[in-house]
Parts: C-alpha cells; sequence; structure tokens
C-alpha cells in the first residue's frame, strides 16, 4: 500500500516534470534563440571561427531549425559539450537540441530517453596506416598496434572487429583527437582508428597525406543524427521536418540561389508544398507557410551544406558515399512532403 | 740605527687582487671549474644547454606571423629550407583575441580590460599597505560589487541591493544584539541577507529599473572564455576562499561543538573529493535536482564549486598557522581581557596568517592553474579553446604554439603571484627583528 502510494507519487512528479517541459516550441520563441548543444571542436562539424561565430556540418542544423522556428540563422545560443557532458545537457533542458555527431543507438534512444528525429551523417569506423607498412586491409593488421580514444565505441567496436577475424592488436590508450595525431606521427602505434570522417580530417592536416592511407574496410555503422528529448513530440516533429526539408531540397533541386525564384510557384507541387505556397504544411507543425524556405535560406540545401562544411571542395575532402540521395545510390531519403 | 727597524714601518701600497680570483674569470673559477669533477660537470652541462637551445631556437624563429593556414606555414618554413621545422605563428595572431577573451562581444572588451584594472587598483591597498592609503579599501569594498557587474552587464540596481543586503546584515545585529543575545544576532545577522538577496532583490530591482532604466548591456556567461574564464574564475575563488578559510579555520577551533563539527565534516569532505569530481556535479548533476526551467548559470556553478573546494585547503594552511602560535599568545590574549573576536582580530590572526603566506599563496597557484580543468566539463578555456581552434581545418595539426601561448599566460600570472608573496614574508619577518 505504502509503496502505491510513493510510485503514485512519483508517476505525479514524472508527469509534472513531463508537462513542464512539454512546450519546447514555446519556451524557443518566447526566449527567441535556440539553445543547440554542440561539439567543442570536430573539424568540419562544428568549430568556432576567428570571429567567434560558430560554423560546421552539425551547426548548419541548428542553423536551419533556428531560421525554420524564429526567422533568423543567427538566433542560436551554442552550448559546447563534451561526450561525457552531451546527455545531461540535454535531459536537464540545459540545450532545447543535441546537434553533436552523436551515433544513433538503441540505448540512447531507449534508456536515456531521447529522440533521435533522423540521420544527417553515415558515418563508420576506420584506419589509417603509413604506407610504409604495406598494408592493404584491416584484416592484415594481426598484432599491430593501435592508437584509441578510450571510453567510446570505438574501442568497443575494435574489440569486437579483432575478434570476429581471429588476429590480436596491442591498444595504445589515448584521450583525444590531437593527442592521437602526435603519437600516431612520432610511431607510437601503427595505425589510428576513429570514424572515417574523423581520419580524413586527420590525414588532411599531416604535413604529406600521401604517405598515409585509409583503409577500405568500415568496421561499424555510425549514424549521427541530431536528437531531442522524449515526450515533446511536437518539437522533434518540427527538427525532423526541417532535416527531412533540407535533404528534399537538394532532391528537388531546391537551392540556395534559386530559391526566391522557385518561391513565387512551380509546376512541380511538392516543391510548392515544402516551399509554402501551396498546402498548409507549415500550420500543421505549428509554425507560419514559409519555416522551410528559411530552413534551405540558411545554409543551404542538404548537398549544398555537405559541399561547403565537408565535401570534396574542402581539406577535409569527403566524398558523399552512403551520405549521397538515394537516386545517386545513397542513403539520404527524405519521406514525402505531403 | 735610527731608521733601523726590525719590522715594517710604513703600510704597503694596496695591491689589485690576482686575476684569476675577481671578475668573471674569478667567478667562473670558483663557481663553475673549482676541481676536476666540477669541471666535467660543467662541460656536460654546457653541451646539454646547447644542445636544446640549438634545437629549439631554430625552430622559435620563424617568419611564420602572416601565415593563414598551417599548409602556409609549412610552405614558408620548407621554403626557408629548415631543418627542424618552424613554429607556425598565424594561429596565435588569428586567435590570440580568441583565447584572451573567448566569446566576450568586440566592442564590449573594455568592460573585461577595464575590471582587470580596477582589479589592481583595489588590490593594492590590500597587497602593499604601506604605499597606499588605508582609505583606497573603500574601493576594493565597492570593488566586490562593482566587478561582477561590469562583467555581466545588467542594471546597475542588483549589485546595489546585493550591496544593501551586507548593510542589512550589519544593522541586523547591531540592534538585536542587546536584545535577543549575541549569538542570536549572528544568526539573524547571517539569515536576513540571504532571505534578502533570495527573495526580495529580483522584484526590487526590476521595479526600480522600470523607474530609472540605468544599465549596461547583459553578457551572457556562455560568451565567457578563454584567459578571461580562467582569471575570472581564479578571482572570485581566491577572494572567496580566503574570506571563508578563516572562518572554516576558527570554526574548527572552536569550542562550539556544532560549529567545530560541521566546520570538520565540511573540509575532511571537500578535501576527501576531488576537485574534477565537483565540478562534475556542477556542470551535470546540480541540473537534474533542480526543477525543469531554471537556469543557473554554468560558471556560477563552476566557480561556487572552485570557491568551496579552495576554502577547505585555505582553511587547513590557516589552521596550520593557528596551531603554530605558541600558546602563550593565546593566554596572552585572555589576560588582557580581550574577547573571543577581538583577540583573534588583534593578536591571533595577524600573526598565523603571516606563518602560513607561502600555503596560502600556493594553494592559490593551484586553485589558479586547476581552472584549466574546466575544458573537461566543455567550458572554452584556453585549453578548451585549443581543442576548437585546432577543429578549423586551417589549423588542424597544430599543438606546441597554442599550449606554448597559454604556458607563458599561466607563467606570468602565477610567477608575479610567487614573487608577491616572497616579498610580502621578507617585508614581514622585519617585524620580528
Amino acid at each position: 500500500m505504502k509503496n502505491s502510494v510513493i510510485l503514485g507519487a512519483l508517476t505525479v512528479a514524472g508527469f509534472m516534470a513531463g508537462a513542464a517541459q512539454a512546450a519546447t516550441l514555446d519556451d524557443v520563441k518566447a526566449r527567441g534563440s535556440l539553445k543547440c548543444g554542440s561539439n567543442s571542436g570536430l573539424t568540419g562539424f562544428a568549430a568556432p571561427n576567428a570571429n567567434g561565430e560558430w560554423e560546421g556540418f552539425d551547426v548548419a542544423v541548428c542553423r536551419a531549425v533556428a531560421a525554420a522556428v524564429l526567422g533568423d540563422p543567427q538566433a542560436v545560443e551554442f552550448v559546447p559539450t563534451t561526450p561525457k557532458t552531451r546527455f545531461t545537457a540535454l535531459a536537464s533542458g540545459e540545450v532545447d537540441i543535441l546537434s553533436r555527431n552523436t551515433t544513433w543507438t538503441l540505448t540512447r534512444d531507449v534508456d536515456l530517453k531521447f529522440t533521435f528525429v533522423g540521420v544527417n551523417y553515415y558515418d563508420g569506423q576506420g584506419f589509417i596506416v603509413p604506407k610504409a607498412l604495406g598494408v592493404s586491409s584491416a584484416k592484415e593488421l594481426d598484432g599491430a598496434t593501435v592508437c584509441i580514444q578510450t571510453g567510446t565505441t570505438t574501442e568497443l567496436n575494435l574489440a569486437d572487429f579483432f575478434r570476429v577475424n581471429n588476429i590480436s592488436y596491442e591498444p595504445v590508450p589515448i584521450e583525444t583527437n590531437a593527442e592521437a595525431q602526435q603519437q600516431y606521427l612520432a610511431g607510437a602505434c601503427d595505425t589510428y582508428t576513429t570514424d572515417a570522417s574523423g581520419l580524413a580530417a586527420t590525414r588532411a592536416s599531416f604535413e604529406a597525406p600521401g604517405d598515409h592511407v585509409i583503409l577500405p574496410e568500415i568496421i561499424s555503422k555510425e549514424p549521427l543524427g541530431p536528437l531531442v528529448r522524449h515526450g515533446d513530440d511536437e518539437w522533434a516533429d518540427i527538427v525532423r521536418w526541417t532535416l527531412n526539408a533540407l535533404i528534399a531540397a537538394e532532391e528537388f533541386g531546391i537551392t540556395s540561389t534559386n530559391i526566391a525564384e522557385l518561391s513565387n510557384g512551380t509546376d512541380n507541387p511538392e516543391i510548392n508544398r515544402i516551399l509554402g505556397t501551396e498546402g498548409t504544411m507549415g500550420e500543421m507543425l505549428g509554425l507560419d507557410a514559409e519555416w522551410a524556405k528559411r530552413a534551405i535560406m540558411a545554409e543551404g540545401n542538404y548537398g549544398e551544406i555537405f559541399e561547403k562544411n565537408i565535401g570534396e571542395s574542402t581539406p577535409i575532402g569527403l566524398a558523399r558515399g552512403l551520405n549521397a540521395q538515394y537516386k545517386d545510390g545513397g542513403l539520404q531519403y527524405a519521406p514525402p512532403f505531403r | 740605527m735610527a731608521g733601523l727597524s726590525y719590522v715594517r714601518v710604513e703600510m704597503l701600497p694596496e695591491r689589485e687582487p690576482p686575476v684569476s680570483e675577481v671578475g668573471l674569470i674569478g667567478w667562473l673559477k670558483s663557481n663553475l671549474f673549482s676541481g676536476w669533477f666540477n669541471t666535467i660537470l660543467t662541460l656536460i652541462s654546457l653541451y646539454f644547454i646547447y644542445a636544446l637551445v640549438s634545437s629549439i631556437l631554430p625552430w622559435l624563429w620563424s617568419p611564420t606571423w602572416a601565415a593563414q593556414s598551417l599548409n602556409e606555414c609549412r610552405e614558408i618554413v620548407s621554403d626557408l629550407g629548415k631543418e627542424h621545422g618552424g613554429a607556425c605563428y598565424g594561429v596565435i595572431r588569428e586567435r590570440w583575441q580568441q583565447l584572451l577573451f573567448g566569446f566576450y562581444p568586440d566592442e564590449l572588451r573594455w568592460r573585461p580590460i577595464l575590471t582587470l584594472i580596477l582589479l589592481f587598483v583595489a588590490l593594492a591597498p590590500v597587497l602593499f599597505t604601506e604605499a597606499f592609503p588605508a582609505k583606497m579599501l573603500w574601493f576594493t569594498g565597492a570593488f566586490l560589487f562593482l566587478a561582477p557587474w561590469l562583467m555581466w552587464g545588467g542594471v546597475i540596481w542588483t549589485p546595489l541591493l546585493v550591496a544593501a543586503g551586507l548593510v542589512i546584515g550589519f544593522y541586523a545585529f547591531k540592534f538585536s544584539a542587546g536584545a535577543i543575545g549575541n549569538l542570536a544576532a549572528i544568526i539573524l545577522a547571517i539569515a536576513l541577507p540571504i532571505l534578502w538577496w533570495m527573495f526580495a532583490i529580483g522584484p526590487i530591482s526590476q521595479g526600480l529599473a522600470s523607474i530609472i532604466p540605468f544599465g549596461i548591456e547583459v553578457v551572457e556567461s556562455r560568451l565567457f572564455g578563454g584567459f578571461m574564464l580562467s582569471v575570472w574564475i581564479g578571482v572570485v575563488a581566491i577572494a572567496i576562499s580566503l574570506f571563508l578559510g578563516v572562518v572554516l579555520a576558527l570554526g574548527r577551533q572552536s569550542e562550539l561543538m556544532i560549529v567545530k563539527y560541521l566546520s570538520v565534516g565540511f573540509i575532511e569532505f571537500i578535501r576527501g573529493v576531488p576537485l574534477i569530481t565537483l565540478l562534475f556535479v556542477a556542470s551535470t548533476l546540480l541540473n537534474i535536482f533542480m526543477p525543469p526551467g531554471t537556469n543557473f548559470d554554468i560558471i556560477l556553478r563552476v566557480m561556487i564549486m572552485a570557491t568551496l573546494f579552495a576554502s577547505a585547503y585555505i582553511a587547513e594552511v590557516i589552521r596550520g598557522g593557528l596551531a603554530a602560535l605558541p600558546r602563550g599568545q593565546y593566554e596572552a590574549a585572555d589576560a588582557l581581557g580581550l574577547d573571543y573576536w577581538k583577540s583573534q582580530r588583534l593578536i591571533i590572526l595577524p600573526q598565523a596568517l603571516k606563518i602560513s603566506i607561502p600555503g596560502i599563496v600556493s594553494t592559490f597557484i593551484g586553485l589558479f592553474k586547476d581552472t584549466t580543468l574546466v575544458s573537461i566539463i566543455g567550458l572554452l578555456d584556453p585549453i578548451g579553446l585549443t581543442g576548437s581552434i585546432r577543429a578549423d581545418a586551417n589549423w588542424n595539426g597544430i599543438i606546441w604554439e597554442l599550449y606554448g601561448f597559454i604556458a607563458i599566460l599561466f607563467f606570468i600570472s602565477c610567477f608575479s603571484m610567487s614573487r608577491y608573496s616572497m616579498w610580502l614574508e621578507r617585508k614581514l619577518r622585519k617585524g620580528h627583528q
């Protein structure tokens, strides 16, 4: 009897907490700015420039959401988070959205009570080795010393991969990416393993990038995407469909240059629905008709954001690969705007 | 016979000392080459110094100030045909302001600079008691409320009302001490200001601001960063922890049981927990306990934790000073008929604090350096910023230049603190002569 009273009280408290946190959209509007949990520094994905403005692939998602909700892509407060602090920051309401190269996993979705609204980058764990080592496949790395960041999923993936292939390795634990670069260049380890996007950025920073190769094996799935708290589906919908709008915009050829022209009305009803000249999509989300137009205008469509921050024209030089549109053999596939 | 004598009658003229005993040669001979063993050691040391300098200097001497990216630096350095490579100073040129001020708005940077200058003005009468008039201490007191206002901005009324809390406490003690006794008056003098700060300030400040809206632009904590953040956290924590530390040290020696055990419990708990744990409590745990929607500033939380941490250590250092005082000093104070507060203020504490100066200063230096730990909870102090700067594709791969720059900043600050403490010790020692 006593237990049930306590449970009941807890449930009520839980509901009250839920209710108090429920309307993130109203909070954001009242505050006039979006609080975005970002990485404190990851090449191409999030970093402050010399003027202190945040730039990057993950940052662009937050800017698009701010543009859709508040009409101003600059109305974002970036809260730098570390792998250790990011989830509490989101759960406690310190940030409205976490856009910080976070892998979508079951535990995080279900147990930590977050809602992943989509995937903005499909990553995977790879290896970089010096050419002089003469290795062409990760399966030839038997007995290698491996530089690895501790306390991350990469550590577990590595153990799994070597166990499945029945080969041995010797881990060299390190704390940060910068330290890993130094150790690897100094020859403290034969190979360095982390997400392939990170390896590309690391390799680009070397004095002689040509002396190092990234091995073809990708040993894990790392779908990275923005996430929000459980329990506020309206807010999750807004973030989800903003991301979808960016992806769909690339599919339908809406770019930051032709968007003004296209928003005068086109023959394609889906473009019209995205840009708000037809239908009431914005109203359903609790926003105005031009929400997606502003989101796309903030930093461009998905393809433009990719090219500008991490694409082949940048020093990081990532190919689209899995992140191409489904039409081009990739995985980026926005559900219909209907 | 008259002119004959067996001893010399006139003084020999003074002669120059031999060349081998004075000047540079003499110094070298007595200090560096005073025996075959020392000569060998000298030569080996000279070789090591030469090897070190000859490899570092060419690296330091690198005309890369104008470079826009690491690759450009590398081109400049390889054009010069350097063997050991060269430093890339372009990153310092582009980012030194960020490393110093974080994201503090450009046009408002005069505010932290002014705060720093005023800090020295405020510290002058405390640090150099003889050179500056004691009346300047009034400014020191005012600075405690002026500094946060300058840093964070907002309406002028908030710091004034916070200061008014202290006045309330003082008068509460003064008027109630006769009526309800000393102890109750002290409790009242502590409780009233806290209630005032918690409940009254917000509405009154808003009310006053709506009548006379005088204030400066608000700068949010998330824009604080760089060396400014380290100094700000350090200065606040040092100032408050010195005061708290004295109170705790006295509390630990107190004969009132509850006060004593509260102090002991606090000190031992804080000293038993690493600072990084307290920082994690500040950044993650506190959020969960507070009602949703509460916005308790992260930098304020970190400052509170750093202050509590430092005050426990300061308390123990001061307790060491108290214990080192001969018992006669306490007895003499009692014999003079001084009450507890007077004997502490006039006799015990001045001597105990003097003994504890080296310990206090090294605690401060340690605390100041420990502020870099905040990078672990995602605050962008200089160390945290190095990660962000490296995340810029232009500067990815730069290590030594950034850490070197930060090391220089910290060295200057910590070295001046340690020189000051040595000067102070020398000055105070004269009192015994």
